[in-house]
C-alpha cells in the first residue's frame, strides 16, 4: 500500500511526467467536449483558448518571470482588438472624402503642442525656476494642454460622428492587424510601466487596474474612433469565412469546420511560435536575470542590474503578447464591443490561468489557459443541466420551477472560476506545474 | 440665486451621498490594509451582498406587516449589519486565515481576495438574478423641498429622505468609530497593530482579536455603504464593482492605514467627481450680461464629459500615487 503511494509520489514529483500526464489529461477533456459538442463548437473554444494561452503567456512574462502585479490586462486586450479593427477594417470613403482628415490632423497638432508645453514647463528648473513655483507651472502647462486638445479634438469628434460615423479602417490584411496591436499594447505597455513600476505589489496591483479603467473609458467613448457602444463588424478574418467557403458550394457543417479549423491553425502556429521564443527566454541569461530580479531586486540592483529598466522591458513584452491575443480574439469573434469587456472575463480569468497553470512555467500556463477556459465554458451548460434537474424537483415538491435559469446559468461561470482560484491557492500554490528551477550539479 | 440652488442640488447633495459612501467604503479598505497589509479587493462584492442583506430583510419586514415612518431600508440596517459583519468574520475564517497561518505573502492575499470577489458576484447573481432591484418598490421616496423663494429662488432645494438619513447615520458611525479607536482598549490595540504589528504582539496584544474586530468593523461598514448607494440609486449585482476602485482611489489618496485620511480621501474623491462633471455655464450664466461684446459662454462648460465621470477618481488615484504614494497622511507601505 505504501509502496504504491510512494510509487504515485514519485511519479508526481517528476516534472516531466506530471506535465505528460496533465497535458493527455486536458487533451482527453477536449475530445470529450468535443464528441458532446460537435467538432465546429470545439473548434470555436479552442481557437479561444488559444488566443487566451497566448495573453496567459504574456501575463506569465510579466508575474511568473519578474513578479509584477499586472491587473491591466483587460485593458491590452481592448488596445489591441481596437488597433486590429482599424488595421483590417474596410476602408470608409465617406471619412476620407469628408473634412475628418483635416481635423483630426489639426487635432494631432493640438495634442502634440500640448506636450510640447509640458515638456517645456517640466524644463524649466533649467532656467532657475525650481520648487512650488515649477509645480504650478507644470499644472499649469497640463491644464492648458487638456484645453488645446479638447478644443480641436471635440468639434472634430462631433463632425466625423455626424457625418461619416467613425474613420473606418485601414482595409489591411488581419495578420498585420495583430501585430499591429501588440504594438500599440506595446505603446501603451511603455507609458504605463513608465508611470507606475516603481510602484510596489498591491499599489502597482490598483495603479493598473485604474489604469485599463482609464482606456476601457476612452476606447469606450471615442466613438468617431472605435464606434463605442455601436460595436464594429463583422471585422475581416485572416482566411476564407464560412460564408465564403459555402458560397464555393461546401455544405454549412463542413464549411464551418474549415473555415473555423483554418483559423485555429494559424492561431496555433503563432501561439506556438511565440511559446519556443518565450520558453528560450526563460533559460537564457535574460531569464536567469529576471528571476534574480524578482526573487531579490535589492540584491540584483546591487550586483549592477537596472531593476526598472529591465521590469520596463517585461511588461512591454507581456504586453505585446497580451495586444496579439486581444486582437486574435476581435478578429475571431468579427466584432468589436468596448462594453463586452469585463475585468472578470479579461483580466482576473488570465491571473486564474496563470496561478492554476503554474506561474513562471510555460508549460503550466498553457495547460492553464486551456484548461480554464474550458472550464468556464463549460460551466453554463452543466449548471443549466443542474437547474434544470433541481427546477423538476422543486416543481414536483409543489415550489414552483425556477425562474430565469438560463441567466443564472451563465452566471456559476464567475461562481466556478472563484471556487477554482480559491482551491488552487489552498491546496496547490504553486498551480498544477510548479517552476522548475533547473540547479547545475 | 436660481443657479446657487442649482449648485445646492447638483453638487453639494449629491457629492456629500457620494463621499458618505466613499467614506465608509475607505475607511474598511483602509482598516483591513492597515492591519492585515494586502489590498481586499472583494470589499466592493461585501458592499453588494450587505445591500441584499438589508433588502431581503426589508422584503420580510414588510411581508410581516411593519410598517414604520422611516423607509424599511434604514429600520433594517442594523441587523444587515450584524449579519454582513458576521459573514465578514466567517469569509476570514474560511479564505484567508488558512494562508496567513501558512505564512503566505501579501500578494497571495491579494489574489485570494480576488477569489472571494469572483465567489460572491457569482453568488449574489444566481442568487438574484442579474436585473435592476429598488428598495422603493411598495414604499414611495419621500423629497423633502425646502422653500428658499424668500430669497428670490424659483425651485427649490430637493433633497430626498434617504439622503438625509445617510448624512445622519455617516455622522453617527463616523463618530463612533472615532471614539472607538480613541477611548477604547481594543480600539488602541488596532492602532497599535497597524503602526507595528510585531511589537504590538510582543507587548501582550491579543492579535487575533484584532483581526477579528477588524473583519466585524469592515463588514458591518461596507454593509451601511451598500444599502446606501442601493438606497440612493438602486440594487443591481454589479453595483458595487464599478464602486470598489473609487474606494481604493479615496483610500489611498488618504494614505493607505489610515482611518481619517480615508474619510476625507472619500469626500475628496467624491467631490472632485461631480465638481468636475458638473456644468459651470449654469453658474456663470448671470454674469453674461457682464462679460464684454462678443463674448458667450459656451453651452457646456463642463471639465469633462460626463461620461468620464469614474475615470476622474482613476486619474485623481494615478497622479496622488506618482506625486505622494504614501497619500497626503503618510500611509503604511507595503
Amino acid at each position: 500500500m505504501s509502496a504504491v503511494s510512494g510509487v504515485r509520489e514519485a511519479f508526481w514529483d517528476d516534472p516531466v511526467k506530471r506535465a505528460i500526464a496533465l497535458f493527455i489529461a486536458m487533451f482527453v477533456l477536449i475530445a470529450i467536449t468535443g464528441v458532446l459538442q460537435g467538432g465546429a463548437s470545439i473548434l470555436l473554444i479552442s481557437t479561444q483558448a488559444t488566443a487566451f494561452a497566448l495573453i496567459a503567456l504574456g501575463l506569465n512574462i510579466q508575474w511568473g518571470y519578474g513578479g509584477l502585479f499586472n491587473f491591466a490586462v483587460m485593458g491590452f486586450l481592448m488596445a489591441g482588438g481596437a488597433s486590429t479593427v482599424f488595421l483590417s477594417y474596410p476602408v470608409n470613403p465617406a471619412f476620407w472624402d469628408s473634412d475628418g482628415p483635416m481635423l483630426l490632423a489639426r487635432a494631432l497638432a493640438a495634442f502634440l503642442v500640448g506636450l510640447g508645453i509640458v515638456m517645456l514647463a517640466r524644463r524649466v528648473d533649467r532656467i532657475g525656476i525650481r520648487g512650488g513655483v515649477r509645480t504650478t507651472l507644470i499644472v499649469l502647462a497640463w491644464l492648458a494642454a487638456y484645453i488645446l486638445y479638447r478644443s480641436q479634438i471635440d468639434p472634430a469628434a462631433a463632425y466625423i460622428e455626424s457625418t461619416a460615423g467613425f474613420v473606418g479602417g485601414l482595409g489591411l490584411n488581419p495578420l498585420i492587424g495583430w501585430a499591429f496591436g501588440g504594438l500599440i499594447a506595446g505603446l501603451i505597455a511603455l507609458f504605463i510601466g513608465r508611470v507606475s513600476l516603481g510602484l510596489r505589489t498591491d499599489y502597482l496591483a490598483i495603479a493598473t487596474i485604474g489604469m485599463s479603467e482609464i482606456l476601457r473609458a476612452l476606447i469606450k467613448n471615442m466613438d468617431w474612433l472605435t464606434r463605442g457602444t455601436m460595436t464594429v463588424s463583422p471585422v475581416p478574418w485572416p482566411m476564407p469565412l464560412p460564408q465564403n467557403l459555402q458560397q464555393t458550394g461546401m455544405s454549412i457543417p463542413d464549411s464551418f469546420l474549415y473555415a473555423r479549423g483554418g483559423f485555429l491553425a494559424i492561431a496555433l502556429l503563432v501561439l506556438i511560435v511565440i511559446f519556443v521564443m518565450v520558453q528560450r527566454a526563460y533559460g537564457s541569461p535574460w531569464g536567469r536575470m529576471m528571476r534574480a530580479i524578482r526573487d531579490n531586486h535589492i540584491a540584483a540592483g546591487s550586483m549592477g542590474k537596472n531593476v526598472t529598466g529591465r521590469q520596463l522591458e517585461l511588461f512591454i513584452f507581456g504586453s505585446i503578447l497580451m495586444g496579439i491575443g486581444g486582437a486574435m480574439l476581435v478578429s475571431f469573434s468579427q466584432i468589436f464591443d468596448p462594453s463586452g469587456y469585463q475585468p472578470i472575463n479579461h483580466t482576473f480569468m488570465i491571473w486564474v490561468m496563470v496561478i492554476v497553470g503554474g506561474a513562471g512555467n510555460n508549460f503550466g500556463v498553457v495547460l492553464g489557459a486551456f484548461l480554464i477556459y474550458f472550464v468556464w465554458v463549460l460551466s453554463d451548460p452543466l449548471a443549466q443541466l443542474i437547474f434544470l434537474n433541481l427546477s423538476q424537483v422543486t416543481s414536483s415538491l409543489g415550489w414552483g420551477a425556477i425562474p430565469e435559469i438560463d441567466s443564472r446559468a451563465l452566471q456559476m461561470r464567475v461562481f466556478v472560476l472563484g471556487v477554482v482560484i480559491t482551491l488552487a491557492l489552498r491546496y496547490a500554490p504553486k498551480g498544477l506545474l510548479p517552476e522548475v528551477i533547473r540547479r547545475e550539479r | 440665486v436660481d443657479e446657487l440652488v442649482f449648485f445646492i442640488n447638483r453638487v453639494l447633495i449629491s457629492g456629500t451621498v457620494l463621499g458618505c459612501i466613499y467614506a465608509l467604503g475607505a475607511i474598511g479598505v483602509t482598516l483591513i490594509f492597515g492591519i492585515l497589509r494586502f489590498a481586499h479587493f472583494a470589499h466592493g462584492d461585501m458592499m453588494t451582498m450587505g445591500a441584499f442583506l438589508a433588502f431581503v430583510l426589508a422584503g420580510a419586514a414588510t411581508a410581516l406587516g411593519i410598517v414604520t415612518p422611516l423607509p424599511t431600508g434604514f429600520v433594517v440596517l442594523p441587523i444587515a449589519m450584524v449579519l454582513a459583519a458576521g459573514i465578514a468574520l466567517y469569509l476570514d475564517k474560511g479564505f484567508y486565515a488558512p494562508l496567513r497561518r501558512r505564512g503566505a505573502k501579501p500578494v497571495t492575499l491579494l489574489i485570494a481576495s480576488i477569489g472571494v470577489t469572483l465567489m460572491l458576484q457569482g453568488l449574489i447573481r444566481l442568487i438574484f438574478g442579474s436585473g435592476t432591484t429598488s428598495f422603493f418598490q411598495t414604499e414611495p421616496k419621500e423629497i423633502f423641498r425646502i422653500d428658499v423663494s424668500a430669497l428670490g429662488a424659483t425651485r427649490p432645494i430637493s433633497i430626498t429622505e434617504p439622503q438625509v438619513l445617510m448624512f445622519i447615520v455617516t455622522a453617527i458611525l463616523v463618530l463612533a468609530l472615532h471614539y472607538f479607536l480613541t477611548r477604547s482598549r481594543l480600539g488602541k490595540a488596532m492602532r497599535a497593530m497597524a503602526d507595528n504589528a510585531d511589537l504590538a504582539q510582543v507587548s501582550g496584544i491579543n492579535t487575533a482579536l484584532v483581526v477579528r474586530v477588524t473583519w466585524l468593523i469592515a463588514g458591518a461598514l461596507a454593509c451601511v455603504a451598500g444599502t446606501m448607494l442601493a438606497l440612493d440609486v438602486a440594487l443591481m449585482p454589479d453595483l458595487a464593482f464599478n464602486i470598489v476602485l473609487p474606494i481604493f482611489a479615496a483610500a489611498i489618496v488618504g494614505g493607505l492605514g489610515h482611518v481619517y485620511g480615508a474619510i476625507l480621501g472619500g469626500f475628496l474623491i467624491a467631490f472632485a467627481e461631480t465638481l468636475a462633471v458638473f456644468n459651470w455655464t449654469a453658474l456663470l450664466r448671470p454674469m453674461a450680461g457682464v462679460l464684454p461684446e462678443g463674448w458667450a459662454l459656451p453651452p457646456n462648460l463642463a471639465l469633462v464629459p460626463t461620461e468620464y465621470k469614474l475615470t476622474v477618481a482613476f486619474v485623481i488615484l494615478v497622479i496622488t500615487l506618482l506625486a505622494r504614494p504614501t497619500g497626503i497622511f503618510k500611509g503604511a507601505s507595503s
